[in-house]
C-alpha cells in the first residue's frame, strides 16, 4: 500500500517542498539502525538534496550521535530522524543547516524516550542568506512510565537577509515524572558591534562575518568525528550561500 | 599625523559633533575630557568608521590620506587603533585565533609577510606579560565573561600585538584597580611612546595622566573642543569641574 502524498496540512510537512517530495514519492524506508546494549553508533551525514531518512533503535546504555550538514546546490533537502531510546540510553544530534537562494533546508526529529534515565541532547544551527527556508521540527514523546527522562533542544537560526526564515516547532508530549525537557529556539542576525569590533582591528567584511559564522556553526558540530572536515564543508558552503 | 578638520557627524540624525578641529602631530600624546555625552567615544567611532555614525562634514586627513574613505579595515592596517570603552563579547571566536587573523590581514593589506603561527604566539606572550594579563586568557572568546578591567587589559594587548602608529584610547582607565591603571598606563608608553606614533587619550580623570603625560590636554563639550592647553589643563579641570570651562 501506498501512503498518500503529504500536504502542508500534516505537521510534519507543512515547510517541506511538496514538489520536490512528489519526484520522490513514495519515499524508501528509512535505514534501520539497531545500536546493542552499552555500544556506541556514531554517523555523519552531508545531505546535499533528497529526503535522507534514518531510524535508530538504542538498546539499554546505548550511544549514538549524529551529525548533519545540510548544505550544498540542491534546493530542497530534508533529513529525517526517528530515535528510541531505551533505558539510560544516550542520543547526541548536532545539526548545521546552511543555505542561500530560494533553498528549501529541514531537518525531522522524533525522539521517543521508552525507558528510564535515558538522555537526548539536539543542536541545530541553520544559517540562511537570500529567500532560503531553513526549518526544524523536533518532537519528543516521553513515554508513560520513563522518568528521569533528560531530553534537551537547542535551536537557532541566523539570518543573513530579511527575506530569509527559520521556522522552529518543538512538541512536547510527556507522559511520565520527574521528566527534563528543556528547548530553546532563537533567530538572530550578526551583531552589528560584534562585527565592527572584528573589523576595527583589521578584518575585512567577509573575514569578520565568516568567523562569527564559523563560532555560530561550531556548537553543533562539537564532539563531532572528524569535526575539523565537517567544519570545512560548513565553511566552503558559507562562502556560496552568504 | 592625524588632522581633524571642522568635523560634524550625527547618531541617527541627531548632530554630536559640530565643527571639531585637532591637529595630532608624531610624537605626541593629546588628552581629551569632557563631559558625560559630550561626543567623546563618538570621535572615536566616527575616526574608526563605524556604520551608524555618519559623518555630515569636514575632513580626516591621517599620514596623508583621507581617513574618510576608508573602510574600518583599511584603517586598521593604515594603523589606526581604537581601544573601546565598551569592549565587545564574541562567544565563540577565541582572541588568540581573531588576533593572528587580523594582525596578518593588516600585514598583506600592507604588502608584508603574515607572521607564522608560532612567530604570533610568541608575540602574544610578549605583549599579555607586558600587560600581565595570563596568556590562558587569549585561548578564551574574545571577551566572554572578563571583568571590566580584564577587558581594558586584553585591549592594551591588543595593541601591543597590532602595534598601531595612532591609538584613540576611550576610556581605557574605567574600571582597573590601582595596580591596573599603572600597569596600563606603562603598557601605553612602551606600546606607543615612540616618535613616530601618537596618542589620543580619553578620559574623565588626571590618574591616568600620572602615568601616560599628555603633551596637550582638550575639553570637549557640545561636539566641539573648546579649550586646548598643556597637561596643567587636566589639573585644574580636576580641581575646579568644566562649569568654568564652558
Ligand atoms: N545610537 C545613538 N542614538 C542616539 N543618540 C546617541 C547614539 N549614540 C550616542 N548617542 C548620543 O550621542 C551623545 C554623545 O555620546 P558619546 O558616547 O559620544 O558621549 P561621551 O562623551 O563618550 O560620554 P561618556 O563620557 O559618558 O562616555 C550622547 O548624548 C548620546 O546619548
Ligand atoms: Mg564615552
Amino acid at each position: 500500500m501506498t501512503l498518500p502524498l503529504p500536504t502542508r496540512k500534516a505537521e510534519d510537512w507543512r515547510y517541506a517542498d511538496l514538489t520536490a517530495t512528489a519526484k520522490q514519492w513514495p519515499l524508501p524506508a528509512a535505514e534501520r539502525i539497531a545500536v546493542p546494549a552499552g555500544e556506541a553508533f556514531t554517523r555523519n551525514i552531508i545531505a546535499d538534496g533528497g529526503i535522507t531518512r534514518l531510524s535508530v533503535e538504542l538498546a539499554p546504555d546505548a550511544k549514538a550521535a549524529i551529525h548533519i550538514l545540510s548544505a550544498g546546490t540542491a534546493e530542497y533537502s530534508r533529513v529525517e530522524l526517528d530515535v528510541t531510546l531505551h533505558a539510560s540510553a544516550n542520543f547526541t544530534l548536532g545539526g548545521v543547516q546552511i543555505g542561500g537562494d530560494a533553498q528549501n533546508r529541514e531537518i525531522v526529529t522524533r525522539i521517543h524516550h521508552e525507558g528510564t534515565g535515558a538522555i537526548s541532547r539536539q543542536t541545530v544551527r541553520s544559517v540562511l542568506a537570500g529567500h532560503a527556508i531553513g526549518s526544524f521540527l523536533g518532537q519528543i514523546a516521553v513515554a508513560r512510565g520513563a522518568n528521569g527522562t533528560d531530553a534537551a533542544q537547542s535551536v537557532r537560526a541566523m539570518l543573513l537577509s530579511p527575506t530569509a526564515t527559520a521556522n522552529a516547532r518543538p512538541e512536547l508530549e510527556i507522559f511520565a515524572d520527574d521528566v527534563k525537557c528543556a528547548h530553546g529556539c532563537a533567530v538572530g542576525q550578526l551583531d552589528a558591534a560584534a562585527l565592527f569590533y572584528l573589523q576595527s582591528r583589521g578584518l575585512d567584511p567577509a573575514a569578520a562575518r565568516r568567523l562569527m559564522l564559523q563560532a555560530f556553526i561550531a556548537e553543533a558540530f562539537a564532539g563531532a568525528d572528524d569535526q575539523a572536515h565537517l567544519m570545512n564543508l560548513a565553511l566552503a558552503a558559507l562562502e556560496r550561500a552568504a | 599625523m592625524l588632522q581633524i578638520h571642522n568635523l560634524s557627524a550625527a547618531v541617527a540624525d541627531k548632530p554630536i559633533l559640530n565643527d571639531l578641529t585637532l591637529t595630532i602631530n608624531a610624537g605626541e600624546i593629546h588628552a581629551i575630557m569632557g563631559p558625560n555625552g559630550a561626543g567623546k567615544s563618538t570621535l572615536g567611532y566616527v575616526l574608526g568608521g563605524r556604520p551608524g555614525y555618519e559623518v555630515t562634514g569636514g575632513s580626516v586627513a591621517f599620514n596623508g590620506q583621507d581617513l574618510l574613505a576608508l573602510a574600518p579595515h583599511e584603517r586598521a592596517a593604515a594603523g589606526l587603533f581604537l581601544g573601546f570603552q565598551y569592549p565587545v563579547e564574541i562567544p565563540g571566536v577565541s582572541f588568540v585565533q581573531f588576533l593572528r587573523e587580523s594582525l596578518n590581514a593588516q600585514r598583506r593589506a600592507r604588502g608584508e609577510e603574515p607572521l607564522s603561527g608560532g612567530a604570533f604566539l610568541k608575540l602574544a606572550r610578549e605583549q599579555a606579560a607586558l600587560l600581565r594579563l595570563d596568556m590562558e586568557m587569549l585561548k578564551r572568546p574574545v571577551n566572554v565573561g572578563f571583568s571590566g578591567g580584564e577587558k581594558k587589559r586584553a585591549e592594551m594587548v591588543q595593541m601591543g600585538i597590532l602595534d598601531p602608529r595612532l591609538a584613540i584610547l576611550d576610556e581605557t582607565d574605567s574600571g582597573l584597580d590601582i595596580d591596573a591603571l599603572r600597569i596600563c598606563g606603562e603598557g601605553i608608553n612602551a606600546i606607543m611612546r615612540k616618535p613616530d606614533k601618537a596618542v589620543l587619550l580619553i578620559t574623565h580623570y588626571q590618574r591616568l595622566l600620572d602615568y601616560v603625560k599628555p603633551d596637550f590636554v582638550h575639553v570637549l563639550a557640545g561636539g566641539k573642543i573648546i579649550r586646548s592647553g598643556g597637561a596643567d589643563l587636566a589639573l585644574e579641570l580636576e580641581e575646579h569641574g568644566y562649569e568654568p570651562a564652558l
